[in-house]
């Protein structure tokens, strides 16, 4: 995976010399409406979790006309979006911002250039993982991962400090304790992983990574 | 000048009108017997309803088999009911009992005392002022000139010559070089001008040139300038020299400036590059667009341009007070336009414009979309520095990133901004001249190279250009009357006015057209431009009494007044545009107009009945310009807010036209204060005639000693600046000042008048 990324990421650089404006357009969902944006502003005053993260969509979209490339697909900003979409509703020149936002999430996740460590991301990437196994979602695996991501010590603490709302589920038949046990998952699991594993190629070949 | 009126015998008449409520408020009869006995009216009417059909025919009739001459009307204001009250060939005044008494004085019989009082006053005030007033009989010209000259045969000049041609009227155009278009000529294109406003579009200037020179109303002088300009409106006389040195004499009667205006110097710039290779100003660029003709564009060492960075606010919106400190409008969109020449032909070519504040007025939004489509990019950036040569490199600070940054081109364009053509500054030009007159040999030489500079040079006492502004640009009264200069029937169009792209100028021409029509039509028919338009009055020195002190010389704010052979001033009739300016200005009192005069006003101030100071009811006259002060009083009225029954107002024709006389009469007479209301002054200036106001506030910071000889306080005497929509703010001016003098006490003065 990583050496594929690292290929990925070499190609980009290459095909798209100092043009990152031109990799987003080709390779970002709705990535050709960066250009639009007139720096006004609206969106950094909009976002509800603006001051929790290191770059606006305003910036972001200045960043990507500069060819700040490591820069802006090393930014943890789209990976806070919470999909509010206020700023989307309110930029005056219409950019989808939320989904431009979702699309350089997307493709610094695959070149592999995403921070580490960061929380969302992992989060997405455990619920993925454990989504595709089975094509259901396992909910008492996902909570312990998610709890023990940090450790046995840590994972415990975490795990303890939820023990009411567990319980609860529980009672209410929300949680099934039996699904450590793997868990149930869709009738033909074969086909799934084909569909999946399809899809993944379609989007590849779209977005460069294999021919 | 004037064809003489036939001596008729005057025949004073007074109507005053009870309705509106007037009746009910006040007690007519009594207004009657005043008008009869104090006001020596020889025919005094009242009427229920004196505007309808039946009142007016009542004053018709009077006039047409009484003979009455002269008409007092004691009813609304004078701006209301105009129509109604229009009597061809008296004299009328008008006693405002309507917006200026029964609407303002508070209700209840508590004040009927005071509110007839003010009401007898103003019907006095009224049979005062007709008394002195003639009815002008205007100066119809037969031989005013209608042809209109056009200086500048540029984008706005060219506009304005079509225009007024395609309305009919003659005109004779005046350019410097040797063929038109003016700096448009020089354009690759221009900006976009029709929806969708997306792409750059064809000047236009070919066909425009073709059009003026298949025009057979429009005369054209090419590689011309203005050698001399003397007269007025309706009869300029216009010295065209020609660069072979011929000269022609053209007669016209108005005269659109469209001198336009020339880049700010790049060679002020060197920080940004200004002189160094690779580095153009946008004239610069359109040069090297025109001469890719549509192919690619080169440097001048002949290599393809690959990257160019636009550079905005070169030298201007400076703070720094080295540099242009305006914005001049056009350059934003110049640029976008200049970044699409190269994206248009490569779309792989680099362009970046590095903007603080991107700047495009009208439709020019949808022009900035475009360029962003066409792959623009746009940086918000501060250039601080930028070297030229083979690789430029410009370094700026990103205004939205916060850093300081450096991009390299092949070429950098700076957008400089626009110095207007506007002539010699009268500011610098009017010492010169004081100097020269005094024998100073080196300014007498200054004098000659200074007149070489100018546009117009025109003949006036006061200077061979208009007066400028902020910047140099053309004086023009930018809220009220755009296009408008301080020299009547002469109108800027166009960046000598105020910095502009080339739709707006083009709308700037069209305008001025039809100002310059206006005047022509104007000044043969002996009226006056606005604000005063149609006036037939003009002013008239009784020249025995003048002391030569040129003091309205020096103050007419449209240098109407020249000097004739004995140093008497010598008005120049259409130049003027009726403020009273002079008339305020003269010490000696001998400047007046046959219905407005400083007996038309001091006989108004004299009529007011001023109480004894034991009945404790002050007096205070206020001064009001009919323009916006007097208005916002209407206003006041209709809006039934109250102030004091104490003031007497007397509308003026502006600020400037209040002589000193009226208010030491007043002081004397026993009133206890003067308030001026006048428009706002100095650099947002208000004031109709431009000067009036600033100049009445200057005679009033002087009135100190005058009021200390006559031992009273400084307080007496107030100057407000108002605008028309301060109804609210007059009354309370009013108000408080009353308060403030019943604090001072009774003027010492009374009893002595
Ligand atoms: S609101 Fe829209 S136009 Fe304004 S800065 Fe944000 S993305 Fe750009
Ligand atoms: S139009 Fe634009 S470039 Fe020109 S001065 Fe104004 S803001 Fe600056
Ligand atoms: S009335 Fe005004 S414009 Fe006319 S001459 Fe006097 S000062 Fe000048
Ligand atoms: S202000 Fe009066 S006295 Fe002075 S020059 Fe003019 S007319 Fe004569």
């Amino acid at each position: 995976m990583t050496i594929n990324q690292n290929a990925a990421n070499q190609a980009a650089v290459e095909r798209y010399r100092n043009n990152f404006l031109k990799e987003v357009e080709a390779n970002v969902e709705e990535g050709h409406m960066v250009k639009m944006c007139m720096q006004c502003g609206v969106c950094a005053g909009s976002c509800p979790l603006g001051n929790a993260w290191e770059h606006s969509p305003q910036k972001i979209f200045m960043m990507i006309r500069a060819g700040k490339r490591a820069e802006v697909l090393g930014s943890d900003s789209m990976f806070m979006c919470t999909s509010c979409y206020n700023c989307m509703v309110r930029c005056p020149r219409q950019l989808p911002i939320t989904h431009i936002m979702h699309g350089l999430a997307n493709y610094a996740h695959r070149l592999g250039l995403a921070p580490k460590g960061q929380p969302t991301r992992d989060f997405a990437t455990l619920f993925w993982n454990n989504a595709i196994k089975r094509g259901r979602v396992n909910e008492l695996m996902l909570t312990l991962r998610h709890y023990f991501r940090g450790g046995l010590v840590s994972g415990i603490k975490e795990a303890m400090g939820m023990q009411s709302i567990g319980l609860g589920l529980l009672l209410a038949k929300r949680l099934n304790p039996m699904e450590i046990f793997g868990g149930h998952g869709v009738k033909d699991l074969k086909g799934f992983h084909a569909i999946i594993a399809k899809a993944k190629e379609i989007e590849d070949r779209k977005k460069g990574f294999t021919a | 000048m004037n064809a003489p009126a036939t001596p008729v015998t005057p025949k004073y008449a007074a109507y005053i009108c009870s309705g509106c409520g007037i009746g009910d408020a006040m007690k007519v009869g009594q207004l009657e017997n005043i008008a009869k006995k104090e006001g020596k009216m020889a025919l005094v009417k009242s009427h229920p309803f004196l505007c309808n059909a039946e009142g007016v025919q009542t004053i018709r009739d009077d006039i047409a088999n009484e003979q009455v001459t002269h008409v007092c009307i004691a009813a609304c204001s004078r701006r209301a009911k105009t129509e109604a009250f229009q009597f061809d060939g008296v004299a009328m005044s008008r006693a405002n009992l309507r917006e200026g008494v029964l609407w303002v004085v508070a209700a209840g019989k508590e004040h009927d005392e005071v509110r007839q009082e003010m009401a007898a006053d103003y019907v006095r005030m009224g049979c005062a002022e007709v008394k002195k007033m003639k009815q002008p009989a205007g100066n119809v010209k037969e031989a005013s000139s209608k042809r209109i000259l056009v200086v500048g045969g540029g984008m706005s000049g060219m506009t304005a010559a079509l225009e007024i041609a395609d309305t009919g009227y003659e005109v004779v155009l005046v350019e410097k070089s040797g063929a038109l278009g003016g700096m448009a000529a020089n354009l690759w294109k221009r900006q976009p001008f029709k929806t969708p406003y997306a792409e750059a579009q064809d000047t236009g200037v070919a066909e425009m040139a073709a059009r003026i020179a298949a025009n057979p109303l429009i005369t054209l002088h090419l590689n011309s300038t203005i050698a001399d300009t003397s007269g007025a409106p309706g009869r300029f006389v216009i010295q065209v020299a020609q660069e072979s040195g011929m000269v022609s004499e053209e007669t016209v009667g108005a005269i659109v400036q469209a001198t336009g205006f020339t880049p700010y110097d790049m060679a002020k710039l060197p920080e940004l590059g200004g002189g160094q290779t690779n580095v153009v100003d946008q004239a610069g660029l359109e040069a090297l667009a025109k001469q890719a003709n549509g192919g690619a564009i080169k440097r001048e060492d002949g290599k393809e341009v690959s990257s160019v960075v636009f550079v905005q606010c070169a030298g201007q919106r400076d703070t720094t007070g080295t540099h242009l400190s305006y914005c001049s409008g056009h350059c934003c969109g110049t640029s976008i336009k200049q970044a699409m020449y190269f994206k248009d032909q490569n779309p792989d070519i680099d362009t970046v414009v590095m903007y603080q504040d991107l700047r495009v007025p009208g439709m020019g939004e949808d022009f900035y979309r475009s360029a962003q489509q066409k792959g623009v990019i746009f940086s918000k950036g501060k250039a601080s520095k930028v070297t030229g040569g083979d690789s430029c490199a410009v370094t700026f600070k990103d205004l939205i990133l916060d850093e300081e940054n450096t991009i390299d081109a092949d070429l950098v364009v700076l957008a400089t901004g626009q110095v207007p053509n506007a002539g010699v500054d009268l500011e610098a030009w009017n010492p010169v001249v004081t100097a020269a007159e005094g024998g100073d040999e080196a300014a007498k030489a200054q004098r000659i190279v200074m007149h070489g500079t100018s546009v117009l040079k025109l003949n006036y006492r006061q200077g061979p250009d208009v007066p400028q502004f902020k910047h140099g640009f053309a004086d023009s009264h930018f809220i009220c009357f755009p296009y408008e200069t301080r020299r009547t029937g002469i109108y800027a169009a166009g960046p000598v006015r105020r910095p502009m792209d080339i739709l707006q100028a083009t709308d700037d021409a069209t305008g001025a057209a039809l100002k310059a029509i206006q005047a022509v039509e104007n000044a043969s028919l002996g009226r006056a431009a606005h604000p005063r338009s149609g006036d037939l009055s003009f002013p008239t020195a009784r020249l025995e009494g003048c002391t030569q002190c040129k003091r309205c010389t020096v103050e007419c704010p449209f240098g109407a007044i020249d000097e004739d052979e004995k140093r008497f001033p010598k008005f120049n009739e259409e130049r003027c545009r009726r403020c009273g300016t002079c008339m305020g200005a003269c010490p000696v009192r001998v400047i007046s107009f046959e219905n407005y005069s400083v007996d038309t006003v001091g006989s108004q101030v004299k009529a007011v009945e001023v109480p004894e100071e034991d009945e404790e009811k002050p007096r205070i006259l206020v001064l009001a310009c009919e323009n916006d002060a007097y208005p916002a009083l209407d206003m006041a009225g209709m809006a039934r807010m109250n102030y004091s029954a104490f003031v007497r107002v007397i509308p003026v024709r502006c600020l400037g036209s209040v002589n000193t006389i009226w208010i030491t009469d007043a002081l004397n007479g026993g009133y206890d204060g003067v308030m001026m209301m006048g428009c706002k002054k100095g650099d947002e200036y208000q004031c109709h005639f431009v000067k009036g106001s600033e100049l009445a506030h200057y005679r009033m910071s002087k009135i100190g000693d005058t009021l200390k000889q006559m031992g009273l306080e400084p307080e007496r005497v107030v100057t407000q600046e108002v605008a028309i929509t301060d109804n609210a703010r007059v009354v309370k001016l009013i108000n408080d000042y009353v308060a403030e003098l019943d604090k001072l006490g009774p003027s010492p003065m009374k009893g002595f008048g």
